[in-house]
């Protein structure tokens, strides 16, 4: 049979040889997304009998990317310094880590794999309200775990989070009552259109209209995107002779909002801004000449002074370089490990039920100061205000004396006054009236 | 001299008129190039994102650089990384034009596809991207591309040729692979150069203040992107109509195939061109580096918004552009500021519909909305071509 071997076999066959041979290499091979950092022990096959998986979910690409990065980089070390310490019942943690990419859905996904596939015994993980939201029924549903380390709007007590960053009660309300006592009455509220921003704003606008603040305007920009030009025209149309901005951008849109600001005009002597998600990373991502002057309210920053944070920071320098900056989703998730890991040696069980009882009363002595978890699945914390300084990190200007109480439900707005959360009680749970 | 209300009238005026043209000219200066490679070549790249994305990273590097030799070289970056950024992007046009749109002459929907696919490669390469695997592709394309050559110098191959050459590729490949494996612990060379997160680039210092005028401030940043537009479309504009290439190019948008019975070498206009408007977007990128963040994700920010800009304007029309450009991003400020809405406040319902878009993501809705209602009116945009439309 004589074949003429033209260019169209030539394609068929060379096609066909790499198709199969990519198959095969895909099926042979099942290794988990990798990240970049070198100290991963990369998971084995071996059974769990001498070793405790624990899922990492945070968002590796896309917009959110450069906030999230850096948290697993502390939960890594976190796990990291466990280990070398001796594991957790006398086992090794093996961390998997997933890629939630920016986008909801595949928070969503990508938890399901980790609890379903992976069988992790916790998560740690999420930026975004967002994409905890996303994930909520999911871990509801299973009855898993997820510690989730972002300061947030609050309005929420699920049995089956903890929450080690800061309640609204402990971030935004006390940043508030500073702006109003130091630096003016008139807000203009700047957000990133989802859920935290617009709860964030209905929880300030009810507290500015109780203590004798006014809100002269509120505006919302699409996550990501970087036309600031009409909102920054707004400002200075409703705040003509200054005022303060409250900011609530997340990602990207900070590094435009910042940019274009100074070029405005709007320097932060007539303008201050109070950010809540704005830490020391992103100072570095923005840039030192747009930021410096202007406010954020955390519960810690690098600059805090006690000895667990000189220990923390050179440890965490040590690990991933010495130009790295340490911010507040970064240590709360950090002590999000210990604190789980606490309860699971309280417990003696990596069993989900155990674990949660167990967690409740577990006190620590963080590097922003001695934290506790309450029955409310929150952190008792002190309370900071920083501004930005000529090196990239923050003059701490104010400091609450002692750990403020976390309120998951908030006092200002209507439909939540009077609730709180109590999961150690089953008569009480996550949403009750308190008499 | 004029009362307070009549000045703060003016002045609002003045400011809408340089916000409306500021925003504008980020769009038209992203959407020059696309302009050009769809309207002379009929060529949908998805990739114009990209190539504004590699501007921008350009940048980046030049900022680096010229923060190491510090003085003068750091305050005058910027023009160093426009020059750079157009020849680099220039470079990545031309590479793409030969490797994929080549092929694909005639066929949008194929051309769709293969340039989309391209950016996602484009966005991953500049995620991962370190030493080892710059090595290991200048490694492959030295031994394939040069092994090739080699082979076309025996021309007695005949019907092996083919056969020679899968081998060839598979040898390279394989050599590239296993010197890559070679050096992989190396930490020094598996470090990725950007990371998946954004870089900073940060304006000199008289980039980043601005000027007050009559009341209205005007940031330095977007007077120099405004300039730097301007030099952008007078440039293309006497290229085109006053060079013999732009003669050249222009025959061949009309009639290739006369244009070829001329002696006028198509392929090489194809190549030129599609190189001048991947530069343009490589300095579109310099020029947002000033306004935002530069990461991996940046071309997309910008992609759809340059699409609009060229399909309302009207392909093959440069005018068309710059109206369409200045017209959605005046309409982008006046909604979204809630001038509109403040204009219309005597009329109730109208000023109540327009402040429900007064906030910048609503903005965009109404934009998208009045965009499809343009083009239900015109759909070829603006300054339609007239004549018999040559099929693309």
């Amino acid at each position: 049979m004589s074949q003429k071997f033209n260019r169209r076999r030539f394609f068929i066959y060379s096609s066909a040889t790499i198709g199969s041979s990519l198959l095969l290499k895909a099926c042979a091979n099942n290794s988990p997304t990798a990240t970049e950092s070198p100290s991963v022990p990369s998971p084995t096959a071996t059974g769990s009998g001498d070793s405790i998986k624990v899922g990492i979910l945070h968002s590796l690409s896309g917009t959110m990317a450069i906030s999230e990065k850096s948290v697993v980089d502390a939960e890594q070390l976190a796990i990291k310094e466990i280990n070398a310490a001796g594991g957790i019942l006398g086992k090794q943690i093996t961390p998997i880590v997933e890629d939630g990419a920016s986008n909801w859905d595949t928070f969503r996904e990508k938890a399901t794999k980790l609890i379903d596939q992976d069988q992790v015994a916790v998560i740690f993980g999420c930026w975004t309200s967002a994409s905890r939201k996303n994930v909520k029924p999911v871990f509801e549903s299973k009855d898993h775990m997820l510690w989730y380390p972002v300061q947030y709007e609050g309005q929420e007590c699920s049995k089956n989070i903890f929450y080690t960053g800061a309640a609204p009660n402990q971030q935004i309300e006390p940043s508030v009552d500073w702006l109003l006592k130091n630096k003016g009455k008139e807000f203009f509220l700047v957000g990133s259109d989802y859920v935290f921003p617009r709860t964030a704003n209905t929880i300030i606008k009810a507290q500015l209209e109780a203590l004798g603040g006014k809100t002269v305007g509120e505006d919302y920009l699409p996550l990501g995107n970087v036309e600031v030009t009409p909102i920054i025209s707004k400002i200075k149309q409703a705040l003509p002779n200054g005022g303060v901005i409250y900011n609530t951008l997340n990602g990207d849109s900070n590094v435009a909002f910042f940019k274009q600001l100074k070029g405005a005009g709007l320097t932060p002597d007539k303008y201050p801004s109070m950010s809540v998600s704005i830490a020391e990373e992103e100072v570095k991502a923005i840039g030192v000449e747009y930021l410096q002057g202007h406010y954020a309210a955390w519960n810690y920053f690098q600059t805090v002074d006690t000895p667990a944070n000189q220990k923390f920071v050179a440890a965490f320098k040590k690990e991933y370089g010495a130009d790295r900056v340490i911010n507040d989703p970064m240590e709360a998730a950090y002590i999000a490990v210990y604190l789980w890991k606490q309860a699971v040696e309280k417990a003696g069980t990596t069993d989900l039920d155990k674990v949660r009882g167990a967690a409740y009363g577990q006190t620590i002595d963080a590097p922003e100061g001695t934290v506790t978890m309450n029955a409310n699945h929150h952190l008792s914390k002190i309370v900071r205000i920083g501004e930005v300084r000529q090196d990239g990190l923050f003059d701490i200007v104010y400091a609450t004396p002692t750990a403020v109480d976390p309120i998951p439900w908030n006092q200002f707005v209507k439909e939540t006054q009077g609730f709180s959360c109590d999961w150690s009680d089953p008569a009480k749970g996550g949403k009750y009236k308190q008499v | 001299m004029m009362s307070i209300e009549d000045k703060r009238v003016l002045v609002g005026f003045l400011e809408a008129l340089f916000n409306g043209i500021s925003i504008g000219a980020v769009l038209l200066i992203a959407a020059l190039g696309l302009a050009i490679i769809f309207g002379l070549m009929g060529v949908i790249n998805m990739a114009h994102g990209e190539l504004m994305m590699f501007g921008a990273y350009a940048t980046f590097v030049v900022q680096n650089g010229c923060k190491e030799l510090g003085g003068v070289w750091f305050e005058f970056y910027i023009f160093l990384a426009l020059i750079i950024s157009f020849l680099f992007t220039a470079v990545l046009g031309l590479i793409l034009e030969r490797g994929v749109i080549r092929y694909l002459y005639g066929r949008p929907l194929e051309t769709l596809l293969a340039t989309w696919g391209v950016s996602l490669i484009c966005q991953q390469f500049v995620r991962s991207v370190n030493w080892l695997l710059v090595i290991g592709i200048v490694l492959f394309s030295l031994l394939f591309f040069v092994g090739l050559q080699i082979l076309n110098y025996r021309s007695n191959l005949g019907k092996v040729r083919n056969w020679a050459v899968a081998v060839l590729l598979f040898l390279s490949l394989g050599i590239a692979i296993v010197t890559g494996n070679l050096f992989s612990n190396q930490q020094a060379l598996t470090l990725p150069w950007f990371g998946a997160q954004n870089v900073d680039v940060t304006a000199p210092s008289w980039l980043q203040e601005g000027i007050s005028l009559i009341g209205v401030q005007l940031p330095f940043a977007r007077l120099f992107i405004i300039a730097l537009t301007i030099v952008c479309v007078a440039g293309t504009y006497l290229f085109l109509q006053g060079s013999n290439w732009g003669l050249r190019i222009r025959a061949v948008t009309q009639n290739r195939s006369m244009s070829a019975c001329l002696g006028i070498p198509t392929k090489k206009v194809d190549a030129i061109t599609f190189a001048l408007g991947s530069g343009l977007a490589g300095v579109a990128g310099c020029a947002i580096s000033l306004l935002g963040s530069v990461g991996p994700n940046t071309g997309q920010n910008y992609i759809i918004d340059t699409f609009m800009v060229v399909v309302v304007g009207g392909v093959g029309n440069l005018a068309g552009t710059i109206l369409a450009a200045l017209g959605i991003g005046t309409a982008n400020f006046l909604i979204g500021s809630g001038t509109l809405a403040f204009l219309f406040s005597p009329i109730q319902p109208l000023a109540d519909l327009l402040n429900f878009f007064a906030t910048t993501s609503m903005a965009k809705v109404l934009v998208f909305a009045l965009i499809i209602a343009f083009l239900q009116w015109k759909p070829a945009g603006i300054f339609a071509p007239k004549g018999r439309t040559v099929d693309v």
